[in-house]
């Protein structure tokens, strides 16, 4: 499973990184997330799923490979 | 006929329910029972609004969720159809929580850096010292004690003003001019007035940085001033809208938070006899959805033709979304009138969402769970020292809370 992120859209809400830390993490300039890990460890999968349930501006998605 | 009578709520004739509705009398924390009763008959209701015309209200968290993320709904209070919270509220613009992206995208992301999860954390052991401070107050002081201005008030009042760069010694200034501007049935002169007040002295304040910068967010949105990425006015908007933000909603969470909590003594007892973080982050969670105290509804106009569940929603029509309501839809969140802090609450909208969902919300977050981690276990005797039925809701206000909360301990 591969994790993407539309930075466009991101609002910086930092959702994502309270859901799944060792997924996401934000820029230092402005908060806009992004993906440090793009194929994470299955026991990862569940947080970035609730990541992309939570997140407010559906910019995150989880797509197979 | 009915165009000839006075209020919404007043006209037979219509069948269409005035809103927004009156919550029931010792049930303080539920939503409207009009309210829940809209969201068991169906996904949508028609709604009067002060100017008399009917507006859809969304009683369902997946659709308010939907149409919260869809571009063709406007968050500008220009636009037409808008749903206009109270007379002349369209004169008093606070900034980019009512514009629409990409005006919105590029306002926002000048000061969205402070409020990263890191940032945030950096000023946990500050916000507790200053929590641990008012309590040391608190305690050395009288008994009974209004824990609005002993605790909920000042902490988030004293933070935002250190990130700010704001002089907390106004904060009886500030203070006063927010709660007039939040509050519904303020006259549109009063409001109009206070709004001034606030650009004004936001304005000034500014003008001081100029010659004397500090480390402080305003002083970030001056330098953007000089380099002409952004007006004047616009900063000073910007300012009134994360000072006035920043204060209020956190402030009423704290306050109403610990009513809720002291009228559910299990709950209170998980908290009181926990310093697990993951239990208290938690409960912070649930206690933003049960309580959920930004209430008007969230406001919308359609630019553009929407479908709604099933139902054609056209391009000038104005759409209200309670985030109250969304919170208790049983769908969402199983038994959701209960207080129930283990709950995984997480996916609430007590924050909104979309591309306007709160921008200050990690550090609303990270205020409530050092309060929550505080004030009951160091006053584990806290109690109500008043008749929960003679409190003063803020039944008037866009952020709900009580104007005064008396305890002892
Ligand atoms: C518990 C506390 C808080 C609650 C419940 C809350 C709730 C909300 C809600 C519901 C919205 C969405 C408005 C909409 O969609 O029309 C919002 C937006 C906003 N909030 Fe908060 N808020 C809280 C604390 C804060 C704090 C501490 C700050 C600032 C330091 C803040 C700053 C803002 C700003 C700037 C926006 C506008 C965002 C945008 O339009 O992009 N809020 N808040
Ligand atoms: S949850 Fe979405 S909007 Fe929020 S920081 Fe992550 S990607 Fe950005």
């Amino acid at each position: 499973m591969r994790v993407e992120l539309d930075e466009p859209k991101c609002v910086a809400s930092g959702q994502c990184v309270l859901t799944a830390p060792e997924v996401f993490d934000q820029r230092d300039e402005d908060g806009i997330a992004f993906v440090t890990d793009e194929e994470p460890a299955p026991d990862s999968l569940d947080a970035v799923r609730e990541a992309v349930a939570i997140c407010p501006a559906a910019a995150i998605r989880l797509t197979e490979r | 006929m009915a165009d000839t009578l006075t209020g919404a709520e007043h006209d037979p004739a219509a069948r269409v329910p005035g809103f927004p509705m009156p919550r029931a009398a010792g049930c303080p924390f539920d939503p409207p029972p009009a309210l829940t009763a809209a969201q068991q008959e169906g996904p949508l209701a028609r709604v009067r609004l002060w100017d008399g015309k009917d507006y859809w209200l969304l009683t369902r968290y997946a659709d308010q969720r939907a149409v919260l993320l869809d571009p063709r709904v406007s968050a500008d209070l220009t636009s037409p159809g808008y749903p206009l919270q109270a007379p002349g509220s369209g004169k008093n613009d606070i900034g980019f929580i009512l514009m629409d992206d990409p005006e919105h995208a590029r306002l926002r992301r000048m000061v969205t850096a402070p409020f990263a999860i890191k940032r945030v954390e950096a000023l946990r052991p500050a916000v507790q010292t200053i929590a641990d401070d008012l309590v040391d107050a608190m305690l050395a002081g009288p008994k009974p004690v209004d824990l609005v201005q002993a605790l909920a008030l000042p902490l988030p009042s004293l933070v935002i003003c250190a990130l700010l760069g704001v002089p907390y010694d106004d904060h009886d200034f500030f203070q006063e001019n927010s709660r007039i501007l939040i509050k519904r049935d303020a006259a549109v002169e009063e409001r109009t007035a206070a709004h001034g007040e606030l650009i004004g002295y936001l304005d000034e304040l500014m003008g001081e940085k100029m010659t004397h910068p500090g480390d402080d967010l305003l002083s970030g949105l001056v330098a953007r001033v000089e380099s002409g990425e952004l007006s004047r006015l616009d900063a000073a908007q910007m300012g009134v809208l994360l000072l006035l933000a920043g204060h209020e909603t956190t402030a009423n969470m704290i306050a109403l938070g610990t009513l809720a909590l002291l009228e559910h003594p299990a709950q209170l007892a998980l908290l009181r006899d926990t310093d697990d973080p993951k239990l208290i982050a938690s409960a912070v969670e649930e206690l933003l959805r049960y309580l959920s105290i930004v209430h008007g509804g969230r406001r919308r106009a359609v630019l553009a033709d929407i479908e709604v569940a099933g139902q054609l929603i056209r391009a000038g029509e104005g759409v209200i979304l309670p985030n109250d309501l969304a919170n208790r839809d049983p769908e969402a969140f199983p038994d959701p009138d209960r207080l129930d802090l283990t709950r995984d609450a997480r996916r609430h909208v007590a924050f909104g969402f979309g591309v306007h969902q709160c921008l200050g919300q990690p550090l609303a977050r990270m205020e409530l769970q050092v309060v929550c981690g505080t004030l009951y276990r160091r006053v584990p005797g806290l109690r109500l020292a008043a008749d929960i039925a003679e409190l003063p809701f803020k039944h008037d206000g866009s952020v709900y809370g009580v104007y005064e909360l008396p305890v002892t301990w």
